[in-house]
């Protein structure tokens, strides 16, 4: 029973670890307000693209350079069209999502049923790992899990105690003020844009180089819409992005370990979507008119 | 740098034939102005005189369609406020430029090139703590924004411009939300900063206060300059004519009327503010035909909790509202329009029009559902345009034609059309929340004169406004808030300024 509970919970790191990567860029992308709904979209091109890399080349590192650039190209078409032709984001963001859905599942056809070379290892920090239980969920996980916790505080640190960081929020809380101070809004727009998808990119390579690495169609398995939600459940603090991606991990993980025991696994699969909604409803309930953090300008175009 | 703006200073900046053209519009043409280091200049004109276009061109927010702009005699070339501020120019806009959710060193943070990238928060404060010592500009360094009064956050604004090194600071309408006390402390701000050799630039339709405040005015006028004078050698006559192009009158003639029959009777209500608090607290008021009744009183003291309760934006808690003996309490702001409540809102951009809607549109809002505007199902496009033609001709609004959008119209214009739109409804009562709010002499005198023409015709009027001016000249009778209360009624015989100012500050007689 023990080791049932510790294998739930090492999978539920491993299920979270995507989840966090890309709530991580997804709230870089939203603090300088813009809106990419895309999420989806962009973890599917990413685990399309470092599967096939790492297909042909055995290499990992290259599969997740690849993963990188195609999220951040499919990131950098959405940041085209929302900041410079300032269409409209959510538009944008949902054509995304299908749009890189589409692609992943032709560009991926041939790949179905094959299996990877290589994976990425889980790793044991020395020392550390020797912790009873404790060292066997946290210590003992792939480079991206660790890479991931690590992105999401340097995230959380940037945003707040960094110059640039105050700025992004500056840009996403009112850009008009931001472009007076000289602050050029589309780039930093832009950039974060195509920053966050290059972190839904990365999240979209742990998919298939580490969690299963053998492809199937729809691999990534509506965890971009997760995501969108675990934005929003996080109050768009990286941080808290942290805490909601491992609990939405465990969601994920426990829809298949409770199957067996009758549980339905839809009901399950639903929710993350209903704790974001749960998450909005008490905010929303809350007196307090400037509680939910939202980004003031979140979703709207700027032009001067 | 505070060190930089004690060593550096702009001698003057001369600005030369500039133009600059908005849609084939001139809101510019051909200014020349200099602006000399330890002077106050005043830049004085109508709404839409193209005053705030020019600072902004200065300030590197526009770029000039021609002419050029000399520091010192070395042209110099804005691309961006960046420029700007490296060039030494600094500028405090009327709607302030601050991120609201952030704390004060975050906003200063956001335009200080010469903030560190890690920990820019303690620097910055380190630096504003030096800055106050140097000028006494108190600013609360980790409050956020939105906590401030709008004085405060104009503080922010000035140490923002100052720690960025600004020699030439340029403040557009700064009064304009201010308290007379905080005026007055940002004077003494002002002048203590052209003492030391900056340069200062107001804009301000304000005639008084540029007078008291300035030492050189130029006067603009549909985008040309017009005059410039020493505010020694000139009165408010001499300026006002200037600025409008013709006279001015500064009083109304203001006739007694016998009082009819109560049209509004508020008994005792009580109303909740946005933050839950209970903002309006047991009012009684009333409002006859053939009356103005004023209400004064510090921004924030429940007067807008009041109009909005009275129209049917916010809920009452308790107590009554009739309107010519109907009950209209917490009934919907359509149903009591349809009572005869017409409603010239304090946020006339937001609440008073669609911007993105045409003017004609905008000309029939609130009665859209009505004949002769529409029946059973479709609105009447022609009914409604030629009634937008009636309004902007009657109510003297300057549009290029009913089929641009209201958010091309000038403020001043604006206000015309919505004053033009609620009379022709022809309400029972008028209720105008600073109806003059932020608008210039001409349109200021035309809009007081609506006021009185419909007392004149026998309907009743409730004005909301922090002039006090305005409401010793157009009320019969003045109430005053204080934190929620009425804490003074009096008639227009009875009333004096210094009266009315001790009851604004909670001073009962």
């Amino acid at each position: 029973m023990v080791g049932l509970i510790i294998s739930t919970l090492h999978r539920t790191i491993m299920a979270g670890t995507s989840l966090l990567l890309g709530t991580t860029g997804e709230i870089l992308t939203e603090r300088s307000g813009i809106l990419n709904l895309g999420v989806e979209g962009m973890m599917n091109l990413g685990a399309v693209a470092g599967f096939m890399v790492t297909y042909r080349t055995g290499n990992l590192l290259w599969g997740v350079f690849a993963a990188l650039l195609a999220g951040g190209a499919a990131a950098a078409l959405h940041g085209f069209i929302t900041v410079y032709v300032k269409a409209n984001q959510t538009v944008s963001g949902l054509a995304l999502s299908m749009l890189g859905v589409g692609l992943a599942g032709v560009l991926g056809k041939p790949f179905i049923g094959h299996q990877l070379p290589v994976r990425l290892e889980q790793i044991e920090i020395p020392l550390l790992g020797q912790i009873p239980v404790l060292g066997e969920l946290l210590f003992h996980q792939d480079p991206l899990f660790y890479g991931g916790i690590v992105l999401a505080f340097a995230s959380w640190f940037f945003l707040r105690y960094t110059r640039t960081g105050i700025r992004i929020r500056s840009v996403g809380e009112n850009p008009r003020a931001s472009e007076s101070q000289g602050i050029p809004v589309e780039k930093f727009r832009f950039l974060c844009t195509v920053g966050g998808g290059a972190f839904a990119g990365l999240a979209g390579a742990h998919v298939v180089l580490s969690y299963s690495t053998s492809w199937t169609e729809g691999i990534v398995a509506g965890r971009g819409w997760i995501v969108v939600g675990l934005t929003i459940f996080s109050l768009w603090n990286p941080l808290r992005g942290m805490i909601g991606a491992f609990l939405f991990g465990g969601i994920f993980v426990t829809q298949y370990v409770l199957q067996p025991l009758g549980v339905p696994p839809n009901l399950l699969a639903m929710l993350p979507y209903g704790a974001t909604l749960v998450v909005l409803l008490l905010d929303g309930l809350r007196k307090d008119q400037r509680s939910l953090h939202a980004p003031a300008a979140l979703g709207e175009p700027y032009s001067r | 740098m505070a060190g930089k703006s004690l060593l550096k200073k702009i001698q003057t900046v001369q600005m030369e034939k500039i133009s600059k053209y908005f849609q084939g519009v001139a809101a510019n043409r051909n200014i020349d102005l200099t602006i000399r280091g330890g002077e106050i200049l005043g830049l004085l004109g109508e709404n839409g005189a193209g005053k705030t276009t020019l600072m902004n061109i200065l300030y590197g927010l526009y770029r000039p369609d021609g002419g050029r702009i000399l520091i010192d005699g070395v042209e110099a070339t804005f691309r961006s406020p960046r420029d700007a501020i490296r060039a030494g120019i600094g500028m405090v806009h009327q709607h302030f430029m601050l991120v609201q959710n952030h704390t004060v060193v975050e906003n200063i943070v956001l335009g200080d090139g010469e903030a560190p990238f890690l920990f820019p928060q303690r620097a910055v404060e380190q630096k504003l703590l030096k800055f106050q010592e140097l000028y006494g500009l108190k600013v609360p360094p980790y409050a956020r924004v939105w906590q401030l009064s709008a004085g405060e956050q104009q503080r922010v604004e000035i140490v923002k411009a100052l720690m960025q090194g600004a020699d030439l600071l340029i403040l557009d309408e700064p009064t304009s939300v201010l308290t007379p006390l905080e005026s007055r402390d940002l004077f003494s701000i002002l002048r203590r900063m052209a003492g030391e050799g900056h340069g200062v630039v107001i804009i301000s339709h304000k005639l008084e206060e540029i007078l008291d405040l300035c030492h050189r005015v130029v006067v603009l006028r549909k985008g040309e300059v017009v005059g410039e004078a020493d505010t020694k050698g000139v009165t408010k006559e001499e300026l006002a004519r200037m600025m409008v192009g013709r006279s001015v009158v500064f009083s109304f003639d203001w006739k007694p009327a016998p009082k009819g029959e109560v049209v509004l009777q508020v008994e005792g209500i009580t109303v909740r503010s946005d933050r839950g608090t209970v903002a309006v607290k047991n009012v009684d008021l009333s409002v006859h035909r053939r009356e103005i009744v004023g209400i004064a009183g510090v921004a924030g003291n429940g007067q807008r909790e009041l109009v909005e309760a009275i129209t049917g934006l916010r809920k009452v808690e308790s107590g009554r509202i009739r309107i010519l003996g109907k009950d209209i309490t917490n009934q919907s702001a359509r149903v009591i329009h349809a009572e005869g409540v017409a409603h010239i809102p304090e946020e006339r951009i937001r609440f008073g029009t669609v911007p993105n809607l045409l003017i004609y549109e905008n000309a029939v809002l609130k009665r859209h559902h009505f004949a002769p505007f529409s029946d059973v199902l479709f609105l009447d496009y022609s009914e409604i345009k030629s009634h937008a033609v009636d309004l902007v001709e009657q109510f003297t609004v300057a549009a290029p034609s009913i089929r641009v959008p209201m958010k091309h119209l000038s403020g001043g214009n604006i206000q015309k059309l919505i004053v033009g739109r609620e009379v022709s409804a022809g309400p029972a009562l008028l209720v105008a929340s600073h109806p003059t709010y932020g608008l210039d002499v001409g349109a200021t005198e035309y809009i007081r004169k609506q006021l009185l023409k419909r007392r004149e015709e026998g309907e009743a009027v409730l004005l909301v406004s922090e002039d006090l001016e305005e409401i010793l000249e157009l009320s019969d009778r003045i109430a005053v808030m204080f934190e929620g209360h009425i804490v003074g009624i009096l008639n227009r015989q009875e009333a004096t300024i210094e009266q009315i100012g001790l009851l604004m500050g909670g001073v009962r007689s």
